[in-house]
């Protein structure tokens, strides 16, 4: 109660919450105001926002409404978001948890992989992952998980190695309990809140990846992406801009509400630290 | 010397990933449907099998896998990265060819992220929790949260559709006939757009760490030292805290020299540069899966070189690094 009462007094948490839930009405409400194929033929193509009622963002040019297209995008960012998030953070914490706790030889070969993933440039990797898995929705999300992986195993490791040399650890060993019991059961639940805040940064990421991958028409063109309208819209920049506009300000939008969100939460779980960040 | 030293184990020490992310790119490519004979018979339009298994004993696919991995990374030592389907010349040379447009723009990206970064984190850090703080820092997530390849949309459409300042893309007016200076002055005008777009998003991230170092800083000890013997505070700034504030920053630059070559995959598609990025854009759709691994092999190397660099600029900044030793 306290935590939510600290986190609602912070107006740009609040502001990036408000965001949140409106991305995620406008995902759950697309099927309901837009019943149609959001890729299917709405109307003449190319009208300008607001040239004619029925389509308040205009149309692209293939003819398709574009605020279908940003209704149903919103479901595919957040839930690529999401499960490519749920995935890195299962990967990273695993990682971390074996690597943080066991130490020694575990910890040198993991934390060596780790930094090998660290040293190529993740949208490379996913471009990699791409070229050679093909660009189904499926793959695309699960690969954006397999590159975004390190830095929560990471940031898992530097809590187990504190936490495992504490008494509570030393009691459960002496009780005879098993490793695996011990690190799920005792250390990873003191373990996971700056993992759970760090993941609104993996979030925010990995949509921003996603996007970017579908602007190079390298992601999966049968859905409605944000990230597609936006490179189908670039050969028709030079007159109908509106077409890439919209949706990046969309992209924007739901970026900066995860983050924000993910901020605020930290904010509210130290609210020590906010003395140095107003 | 004992910089260098200490910079140079750090660089031995990254030999064995770098191993490693040879090996787990060479077993991906295994996971691959279909090898370099498949795609060349695919090219050929089809042939008979014995021309199939002549080609895979040409090109040593007829042995095991580990073998292979062997003889790849013998050639990888020597720089040997192969064939390139699609252009028809050695790896090493197309790469060689579009690597001095990446590079460029990384460089030019990375300073001006830095400097602007490391000046507007400043800036908010003196005048925290007052509104220029609490614009700056609006500013920086807003930035963050902006895709980069839509802020280059963006700004060719203000710069140079609707304005006429700035050209849309390319790296130089080609058939100008220039050279000298007026050349390089027609090759920075090309570059603004696409510096200012890949810079924007690490911009973003500098000043925030920025803001909070320095904030760090200017409670420690000394700084109040500094204060009370009367010295002035925009001294007091750049004299004494800026150095130490400055160590976090770097840090996040060297982390983040990956990151910034991938964004540049994406603002080279965007302003049609022909660097690195644009050449594994390329690579990708047309399936040379021999570039695009080529590509990131020379991406791993060069984030490790840089990280060796900041090494050494980390050492410069803060002397009790190179003391310990």
């Amino acid at each position: 109660m306290n935590l939510l009462r600290r986190y609602l007094r912070n107006r740009s948490a609040l502001v990036g919450a408000v965001l949140l839930v409106a991305m995620v009405g406008v995902a759950l409400a697309a099927p309901l105001v837009f019943p149609k194929d959001p890729l299917g033929l709405a109307g003449r193509p190319l009208q300008w926002p607001m040239a004619n009622p029925r389509f308040p963002f205009g149309t692209d040019s293939s003819g398709r409404d574009i605020a279908a297209q940003i209704f149903y995008g919103a479901r595919v960012s957040l839930i690529i978001g999401l499960v490519a998030t749920l995935i890195a953070i299962a990967i990273g914490v695993l990682i971390g948890a074996l690597a943080g706790y066991f130490g020694g030889w575990t910890d040198t070969v993991l934390m060596r992989v780790t930094e090998a993933f660290q040293t190529l440039p993740n949208f490379l990797l996913l471009l990699v992952l791409v070229a050679v898995f093909g660009s189904d929705i499926r793959t695309v999300t699960i690969a954006i998980g397999l590159v975004s992986w390190p830095a929560p195993a990471r940031l898992t490791r530097a809590e187990f190695l504190t936490l495992r040399r504490r008494d509570f650890v030393q009691a459960c060993r002496a009780l005879g309990m098993g490793h695996a019991r011990i690190i799920g059961r005792e250390i990873l639940p003191n373990a996971l809140t700056p993992v759970i805040v760090y993941a609104s940064i993996v979030m925010a990421v990995a949509i921003l990846l996603e996007s970017a991958l579908a602007f190079l028409g390298l992601s999966d063109p049968n859905v409605a992406s944000w990230g597609n309208l936006i490179g189908s819209g670039r050969g028709v920049l030079r007159t109908q801009w509106y077409v890439s506009a919209i949706p990046g300000v969309a992209i924007l939008l739901t970026v900066l509400a995860v983050s924000l969100v993910g901020q605020g939460v930290n904010d509210a779980l130290n609210p020590h630290l906010r003395q140095n960040t107003p | 010397m004992t910089i260098l030293l200490l910079a140079l184990r750090r660089l031995a020490a990254s030999l064995p990933t770098l191993l490693i992310i040879l090996a787990g790119l060479f077993l991906l490519l295994q996971l691959a449907p279909g090898d370099t004979v498949d795609a060349m018979m695919a090219q050929m339009g089809g042939g008979d099998p014995a021309t199939a298994t002549e080609l895979r004993r040409y090109y040593g696919l007829d042995v095991s896998a580990l073998v292979q991995l062997g003889r790849y990374m013998l050639r990888l030592v020597r720089l040997d990265l192969g064939q390139s389907a699609i252009y028809g010349k050695p790896v090493a040379t197309v790469i060689a060819e579009r690597l001095p447009v990446t590079l460029l723009l990384m460089g030019l990206s990375l300073s001006l992220a830095f400097a602007c970064g490391a000046a507007l984190g400043i800036a908010a850090a003196r005048r925290a929790g007052l509104w220029p703080d609490t614009l700056i820092s609006t500013l920086g997530l807003v930035f963050y949260a902006v895709p980069s390849f839509w802020f280059g949309l963006m700004g060719i459409v203000v710069f140079a559709i609707q304005l006429g300042w700035l050209p849309a893309g390319g790296f130089e007016e080609v058939g100008s006939g220039v050279t000298g200076a007026g050349r390089s002055l027609d090759i920075a005008r090309h570059l603004v757009l696409p510096v200012v777009t890949l810079a924007l998003i690490f911009l973003a991230t500098y000043l925030r760490v920025m803001r909070a170092s320095m904030l760090q800083v200017m409670d420690l000890d000394f700084v109040r030292t500094a204060r009370a013997k009367g010295v002035a505070e925009t001294t007091i700034v750049v004299r004494h805290a800026l150095r130490n504030a400055l160590l976090p920053v770097v840090t996040i630059a060297g982390l983040q020299a990956g990151t910034m070559l991938g964004g540049s995959v994406v603002v080279e598609s965007v302003f049609a540069l022909p660097g690195l990025g644009r050449l594994a854009y390329e690579s990708v759709v047309q399936r040379d899966l021999n570039t695009l691994l080529g590509i990131v092999f020379v991406s791993a190397l060069l984030v490790i070189v840089v990280n060796f660099l900041v090494d050494l600029l980390y050492a410069r900044l803060d002397p009790r690094i190179a003391a310990e030793g």
